[in-house]
């Protein structure tokens, strides 16, 4: 235990403070040490269908769905400011629009997975763009109505198989498509998105989020940065939407589940929120063990639950904060 | 005073539900001057930045900027105008660096349109235009994240924001509240240049000495009402203006 009279104090590493302007960076060690972690992303995600037996793959090829639908929304939640419990409303735009194409049109998933990931963003960025002058908890609470009126109009209306679905959709041709079109999407998405916070948008998005007044009277229009935004998470979330109608060839009210909204979260929590790969580690790592934890049956949730409240007790940071801390810094003791 | 005023406030008016905020104001700015706004506190000064630079509708009453009318524009709008303004309340981008406060405005249609595409390296930029407003260049003051800033700093941070977006017309909502008298010493001549560079501005403020030094024209607000206009030698031995304003100051 810490004795009174010293505390923990943390510092930077010198090769992290020396490859911090890229210019600096002079030797083996220090790529090493900036492009290791990546590479250990890429490739841990890129082998890891490799050892896995049929019944894992699937699970991997949901836990990727996650992964995305979890890095919309912390690109939302820490890098524009908006709380979008939506997520469900984006895998049932993309699902229900790529699924209709292959059911009426007969178009292969090789052109129903683009049109609907592009059109359902669309449509998910239109509906939501009325609510973006709310706020926090209010924007919360509007984006995650919209699953459920999508849900209720489908069944009033009995349109587009009703509470039946439909089935017997195409589906990809063989296992390796499924799990490394998803694993393409998530790692593509984490860098393309990792590189926008970075960028001149970024910037402009994190003004927003921290004072909205300010960035009007800077002369930028907020409603427009914000509904670009909203469109690259639907982006994410509709891509895999559409993925997951074509993995199981069927579209049903349960593709607006409220599963979608939620999980997406847990991972966020457990991962690290802001750090964008946080989150994938969170799906990755809850998804799997959602369905280990399926021999426990009902006892299942309860489990799942106390793991979620014991990483908010104990490591409240998520596990990406944590590690990159570690891996950035080093603690000494410190006399007080 | 050449032909027609930069920005006209004509018979401007704001209620809040049964609240008179700024009631029939009328007053013109011309190029390249400093006018002050003061009054007491609540008489309407800072709902009368928010009606001109269109963070507030107004009831009635119109907004004439270089002779297009304004009054209802969204506020993103009248600022690619070229009309700005500050916050009374500092709230910067706390999470992003200094100079990356400044990349928010040098986005703008505004700035792009006037560079041309020739703005160069933005981070550049940026850091230029804070050594502009007093930020040393060598210290690490602009790499710091804004929420660690000291008030001092924070406050040129808004007027870089400001000058960032090349603006015709700089409206300051109290810029001198919070200051010390040395931070305010420092802080005259940075808008004395600012005039002379061009830049006309309206000064809202409660340090009267220090707003005298900079400005010659001054309006009155009390209770929302413009009460008086003039040199500040006028106004201050208006009668009307002491017994809503300056009454309790002067007595000894």
């Amino acid at each position: 235990m810490e004795s009174k009279s010293r505390r923990k104090k943390r510092l930077d590493r010198s090769i992290k403070v020396r490859t911090e302007g890229l210019y600096a960076v002079t030797s083996w060690a220090e790529m090493g040490y900036l492009f290791m972690p990546r590479a250990v992303l890429v490739l841990g995600l890129l082998l890891l269908p490799l050892v896995l037996d049929m019944y894992w793959q699937r699970v991997l090829c949901s836990a990727g769905i996650y992964a995305l639908l979890a890095i919309g929304f912390d690109f939302l939640a820490e890098c524009v400011g908006l709380v979008c419990l939506g997520g469900a409303f984006f895998i049932g735009a993309g699902g229900y629009i790529a699924g209709l194409l292959n059911e009426y049109f007969h178009w292969s998933p090789l052109i129903t997975i683009p049109v609907a990931t592009v059109l359902g963003a669309g449509i998910s960025t239109l509906v939501l763009v009325p609510c973006l002058r709310l706020r926090g908890i209010y924007f919360a609470i509007v984006s995650f109505m919209f699953p459920l009126f999508a849900v209720f109009i489908i069944i009033a209306l009995n349109v587009f198989g009703g509470t039946e679905g439909i089935t017997a959709l195409d589906t990809f041709p063989n296992v390796w498509v499924e799990l490394y079109l998803i694993l393409a999407a998530v790692i593509i998405s984490l860098f393309a998105l990792r590189r926008l916070v970075s960028e001149d948008m970024g910037i402009v998005l994190r003004g927003i989020m921290d004072n909205d007044q300010a960035v009007r009277a800077s002369g930028i229009n907020i409603t427009a940065y914000k509904s670009k935004a909203v469109f690259i998470a639907a982006l994410l979330g509709c891509f895999g939407g559409a993925y997951l109608s074509h993995l199981y060839g069927w579209l049903g009210i349960s593709l607006f589940a409220m599963d979608f909204s939620i999980l997406p979260i847990a991972a966020c929590v457990m991962g690290g929120m802001g750090t964008l790969v946080g989150p994938v580690l969170g799906a990755f790592i809850l998804t799997p063990m959602s369905e280990a934890l399926r021999g426990f049956g009902q006892l299942r949730v309860v489990l799942y639950c106390l793991i979620l409240i014991g990483f908010m007790v104990y490591k409240p940071e998520g596990i990406m904060n944590a590690l990159q801390r570690k891996y950035h810094q080093f603690e000494v003791w410190e006399e007080v | 005073m050449d032909g027609e005023p930069l920005l006209q406030v004509t018979r401007l008016s704001k209620s809040f539900g049964g609240v008179q905020a700024v009631m029939n104001v009328n007053f013109q700015l011309a190029k390249g001057e400093i006018l002050g706004v003061i009054g007491p506190n609540g008489s309407g000064k800072t709902t009368l930045v928010n009606l001109i630079t269109g963070f507030v509708k107004p009831t009635t009453g119109t907004i004439t900027f270089k002779g297009v009318d304004i009054t209802g524009f969204s506020p993103h709008k009248i600022a690619n105008m070229g009309l700005t303004r500050t916050f009374q309340v500092m709230r910067p981008y706390h999470s992003l660096s200094a100079y990356k406060n400044l990349i928010v405005p040098l986005n703008s249609p505004r700035v792009r349109k006037t560079a041309g595409g020739t703005l160069g390296d933005i981070d550049a930029v940026a850091i230029d235009i804070l050594e502009e407003v007093g930020f040393e260049r060598d210290a690490r003051v602009p790499y710091k994240t804004a929420g660690s800033l000291p008030l001092g700093y924070l406050k040129r941070l808004e007027l870089g924001r400001c000058i960032a977006l090349r603006p015709e017309v700089i409206i300051c909502d109290e810029v001198f509240s919070g200051l010390s008298m040395s931070e305010i010493s420092s802080l005259i001549p940075l808008l004395e240049r600012l005039r002379m560079e061009g830049i006309t501005m309206i000064m809202i403020e409660h340090r009267l000495r220090e707003l005298f030094r900079l400005t010659n024209r001054v309006v009155v607000l009390t209770f929302g009402q413009k009460i008086a206009e003039g040199t500040p030698e006028e106004v201050m031995s208006n009668q009307q203006v002491r017994d809503a304003y300056l009454g309790t100051e002067t007595k000894k």
